[in-house]
């Protein structure tokens, strides 16, 4: 779906400062169609962000914007939400300012289920810090501090926000823009913690160390390691050894949002005082 | 002030720390963000229970920097916010302390101070943070700490940095410690009518002209609370008056001097201290906090074996009442610097006080107060 870009664009901020090529784009793009289609106000909107070439995203989008301290954007959001419930508050991050630095603050935003959803741009690396590995770097991956090849594990950041306790989980990919923004739409639409975890590429970092140096080359890589939830279903688990499950993988309506539970306690203290 | 309205004072025999959390309350605080540390955790119990009682919110956080982050987020929906900790947990929050003070966000920040560098003495007295709230974010940033002595005094200074936050648009502190936070004081709570209620600055221009560091009104911006249709943006970057990051030279120095300036051309507005017979005072005595208690005894029982000593106590540490401190160096003949610490703010007297003769500390860290014998020789010792 089209929709009126420029309408949610600071297009007196452009250009932007990602790589020519960047993933990034593209799961802005998705995400402005999302609150298109929900034809949300922008000034209801929040966007808060971390530290990273993610978090450079809410200097380039016309709403309540807020790019903070690295790997705390989450704690912010919250901040935000819980004194302003009525109103609608996104956070973007990348892979090491989600996981790593804040990775205390995505698992407990997922255990309490305030409502905020965040996007989780992974592109396997620190891009803006010059290209070191991150808690998503694939084993065995090249990075700045992986010189000789990478031995940790790395993080099934999907797996870990369910295992966490958020009740709307879900990934896609760079390479399908189109599901990016129905997934996206879903988590803004769902009542708790929604975690959309948006496999990108920065071939500018992650893949020059990799042989994957061209953009293109990248998200068909990427792509190609991708499975839709529905074939994974039929599959065992040697075959989706190495693959990235697509598609809405968990929702749960049942679990109660954070700031409504709140409500409750306002009550109880009144009703006794 | 309305005098024909009867003020009405409840008589209380409150702890600090519930002190503190009372008197937020009483400055409009709606919201706190918290992580348990001892001694302040009293004032998040007292939060937890009063503040849904009030309609307002209460959220334990899973540390110390994310109760920092969530206090910023929440003050820049409008509500007035604050956090309680202690020594450790203060050093967590050092890096959004700054962030705050660079997007010129107001919110109040309480340190019941502990002893001992790391984790230290967790249940006992220090007054060693005070260097620590002066410079312990990385960067430069202007600084409001303020550190009373008395009950009464904790929570008026609890209600007056709510204001000074508000009209600085800058986090301020206040400094107390262990003694002050645990123990228990007659006090009279004011009546409402007897302090004001500030709040900061907010657009006079409509969204469309609103640039939230535009000071062409004043060094302090207006700000504008979020989802109320200015939409502005903020980082923690160095930025311009749009809001937006800059690396321009003259435009970074410009707008951290305003920063500054905020508290450096506000000293008539921010700065308060006590003197205590320094009219002919021949040694001068400089003390803050639980400790200056002590002092005081000291300076009365010198008066009493006929030493002419003086009190000055400093209400807001930070910024230091320079001037005060300078004319009671300049007349007396030594300056004793009693405080829970290995010596801090003893390096801010002798640095303005310009005192002809010796600035020496009286210094006890290990969790015990100082008392007031010991400042009493000292005193004895140079008179």
């Amino acid at each position: 779906m089209a929709a009126p870009y420029t309408k949610y664009l600071r297009m007196n901020r452009m250009p932007h400062m990602w790589c020519p090529g960047c993933g990034i784009g593209i799961i802005v793009k998705a995400m402005v169609r999302a609150f298109h289609a929900l034809d949300w106000s922008t000034d209801d909107l929040a966007l808060i962000s971390g530290i990273g070439c993610t978090s450079r995203a809410p200097g380039y989008l016309d709403m309540n914007t807020l790019h903070t301290t690295h790997g705390r954007a989450i704690s912010f959001a919250t901040g935000i939400k819980f004194s302003r419930p009525d109103k609608h508050v996104v956070v973007i991050s990348g892979d090491g300012d989600a996981t790593a630095i804040g990775g205390n603050h995505l698992i407990h935003a997922c255990r309490r289920n305030i409502d905020i959803t965040l996007i989780i741009v992974n592109n396997y690396i620190y891009g803006m810090t010059g290209g070191q590995y991150s808690p998503t770097t694939p084993t065995g991956a090249r990075a700045a501090t992986t010189p000789w090849g990478n031995i940790d594990i790395p993080f099934d950041v999907a797996e870990l926000a369910k295992g966490a306790g958020a009740s709307y989980v879900a990934r896609g990919h760079v390479g399908s823009g189109v599901q990016l923004e129905r997934l996206i739409r879903g988590g803004l639409e769902h009542n708790g913690f929604a975690v959309i975890e948006a496999l990108s590429n920065c071939h500018t970092q992650f893949g020059r160390r990799n042989r994957l140096a061209d953009p293109i080359d990248l998200i068909d890589h990427i792509s190609k390691k991708t499975i839709n939830i529905r074939q994974a279903a039929k599959m065992s688990a040697e075959e989706l050894e190495g693959k990235h499950v697509i598609g809405l993988l968990h929702k749960d309506e049942a679990r109660k949002e954070y700031c409504e539970a709140y409500e409750q306690v306002i009550e109880r203290a009144q009703a006794a005082s | 002030m309305d005098n024909t309205k009867e003020i009405k004072r409840e008589v209380v025999f409150w702890p600090g720390n519930l002190v503190v959390a009372e008197a937020a309350i009483a400055a409009g605080c709606r919201f706190f963000a918290g992580y348990p540390i001892t001694p302040s955790s009293e004032i998040a119990h007292v939060m937890s229970k009063r503040l849904p009682e009030v309609g307002g919110k209460f959220i334990q956080m899973e540390d110390e920097i994310a109760a920092m982050g969530a206090i910023i987020g929440a003050s820049l929906t409008g509500e007035k916010t604050f956090t309680a900790t202690s020594g450790p947990g203060f050093s967590l929050k050092q890096e959004n302390i700054g962030y705050a003070s660079f997007i010129e966000v107001p919110c109040v920040i309480v340190n019941v101070m502990r002893g001992g560098p790391s984790t230290g003495l967790p249940t006992a007295l220090g007054q060693a943070d005070v260097m620590q709230a002066r410079w312990g974010t990385h960067g430069d940033r202007p600084v409001v700490a303020l550190t009373p002595s008395y009950l009464d005094e904790v929570y008026m200074e609890t209600i007056r940095a709510f204001n000074l936050a508000e009209i600085l648009r800058m986090p301020v502190y206040v400094l107390i410690d262990e003694v002050l936070g645990h123990l228990s004081e007659r006090l009279e709570i004011p009546d409402p009518s007897e302090y004001e209620l500030l709040e900061r600055p907010r657009p006079t221009v409509p969204p469309d002209e609103y640039q939230p560091y535009d000071s062409s009104r004043g060094d302090v911006p207006e700000m504008a609370d979020y989802f109320t249709g200015y939409r502005w943006h903020t980082t923690g970057l160095n930025h311009d008056y749009t809001g937006f990051p800059t690396t321009d030279p003259a435009i970074c120095q410009a707008e951290e001097e305003r920063m500054e300036r905020k508290v450096t051309n506000n000293i008539d507005k921010i700065e308060k201290y006590e003197e205590y017979m320094t009219e002919d005072a021949e040694i001068g005595v400089v003390s803050y906090g639980s400790t200056a208690r002590a002092a005081m005894v000291a300076v009365n029982d010198a008066r009493e074996r006929g030493i002419k000593a003086g009190l000055l106590r400093p209400i807001t540490l930070w910024p230091f009442p320079e001037e005060a401190a300078r004319n009671l160096g300049q007349k007396v003949k030594c300056m004793i610097v009693p405080e829970a610490n290995l010596g801090q703010m003893i390096y801010e007297v002798e640095r303005v006080a310009s005192c002809s003769g010796p600035v020496v500390g009286v210094n006890r860290i290990g969790g015990v107060p100082i008392y007031p014998g010991e400042i009493l020789r000292k005193i004895e010792e140079f008179a």
